[in-house]
């Protein structure tokens, strides 16, 4: 790599033109002849690589079809990356990609695999070619392998930052899913918690809850925790920081459903009792809560 | 800064504005407890709408005028906390214990209704 830039150093300086000398080509001639060499064997190449994926038995969750499909795509969008030395059309064919690859579950270990893959083919291609001409093999080399780790990186990256995308959205999904605040009677108010309380979804909780007791006028809350395995013992607090700030606004909680851990969990943090109203299950809860505001329910008949 | 006292019946409702200083709740301690006696007051509404903090000596003054006014034989009902002062003040363990608390006048009427309703 010294050995060339020294001379092309050497003919700029000596006569204040760059003369074309026989063995010393510039970069960018050097990348044109690469990038015409791989257009020229793109079906060979294609089909050697596309090879090479399913030998490593990577994309398991495509279909031959959809592989050699999207191989064309990747195999021309990396040809164009080296030729323009750009890389914004392949980051955004990368976002593309994973976009659709990822709801079929291909993972971010196969993306990786298949490009280095394509990089490995098309470097033992420029092998096969030059291997008469060592030091021409080496300055292509020079050429070829920066643009081609970078577009690797590229690509990993775009795939990646695509599938945190997907996850952050789907996170808020569940948190949305998970804390409605129902109101079954006049007054009163259900929220079935299902699944892990973390601090966060706690905190969620209760803004939904001391808001919900505000628009609904609520007097009774029945939380219902049947759904909730565990709760460590911050979030165990919180839940009682949470009856009693709805105390404040005027309301009575009752939780249901404790499940022997949370309800060891309470004991050990020393949960005042005193504080927190609790009934077996959400029928004995909603039952005390229509007790607290004067209802009575009756059968009046047999159930159709 | 004054704070307007109401008087509905046997029941007095003060309205608390949003920064009452220290010297304010003071005299609010002292007032009240006096138009209490003045009127024959059998509640007061403490009436909070307008604070949107709560710090440990408005928390503590609102639980003394409380008891002051229970040793006078009436009822004290705090209303219209917000839902993020209620949770701030409990997160500070300010939880106003043994003070009853109604979601808004409204709702405080109702209490001391029912409640005068039964002790006839």
């Amino acid at each position: 790599m010294a050995k060339r830039n020294e001379m092309v150093k050497e003919t700029v300086g000596s006569n204040n033109q760059v003369t074309e000398l026989p063995h010393s080509e510039a970069p960018s001639e050097l990348l044109r002849e690469l990038v015409s060499h791989l257009r020229q064997n793109r079906t060979q190449l294609r089909e050697e690589w596309v090879g090479s994926i399913s030998q490593t038995r990577l994309l398991t969750a495509m279909t031959k079809e959809e592989i050699f499909a999207e191989a064309t795509s990747v195999y021309d969008s990396y040809v164009e990356a080296l030729e323009t030395e750009t890389f914004e059309a392949l980051q955004a064919y990368a976002r593309n990609l994973s976009e659709r690859i990822i709801p079929r579950g291909v993972e971010t270990h196969e993306v990786v695999g298949i490009v280095l893959l394509l990089r490995d083919v098309l470097a033992r291609s420029l092998f096969a070619k030059y291997q008469t001409d060592f030091k021409k093999l080496n300055r292509i080399l020079d050429a070829y392998e920066p643009a081609a780790n970078r577009i690797a990186n590229t690509v990993a990256v775009g795939f990646v930052q695509e599938r945190e995308r997907v996850i952050r959205q789907q996170q808020e999904a569940i948190r949305e899913l998970s804390t409605p605040v129902l109101q079954v009677r006049e007054r009163l108010l259900i929220l079935p918690i299902i699944g892990v309380i973390d601090p966060q979804r706690a905190r969620q909780l209760t803004e939904q809850l001391l808001r919900g007791i505000r628009t609904n006028r609520a007097k009774v809350i029945v939380i219902d925790i049947t759904g909730v395995a565990a709760m460590d013992v911050t979030v165990a607090n919180h839940l009682v920081q949470t009856v009693e700030a709805s105390r404040l606004l005027g309301a009575t909680v009752i939780v249901t459903g404790l499940s022997p851990e949370i309800a060891q969990t309470l004991v050990t943090i020393g949960v005042d009792l005193g504080k927190m109203n609790t009934v077996g299950d959400l029928q004995g809860g909603i039952e005390q809560a229509e007790r607290l505001l004067g209802y009575k329910v009756e059968r009046l008949a047999e159930p159709r | 800064m004054e704070v307007p006292i109401l008087k509905q019946g046997a029941v007095l409702i003060a309205t608390f504005q949003a920064a009452l200083s220290d010297a304010d709740l003071n005299q609010l301690r002292m007032g009240l407890v006096q138009q209490v006696v003045k009127f024959r007051s059998r509640a007061v509404i403490v009436d909070v709408t307008a604070m949107d903090v709560m710090d440990s000596f408005a928390s503590r003054t609102l639980r003394e005028i409380a008891h002051m006014i229970r040793l006078r034989g009436a009822e004290t009902v705090i209303v219209g906390i917000q839902p993020e002062v209620a949770f701030a003040m409990v997160q500070l363990g300010l939880t106003l214990e043994d003070v009853t608390t109604a979601l808004d006048l409204e709702e405080g009427l109702a209490y001391l209704n029912e409640k005068f309703k039964n002790t006839h």
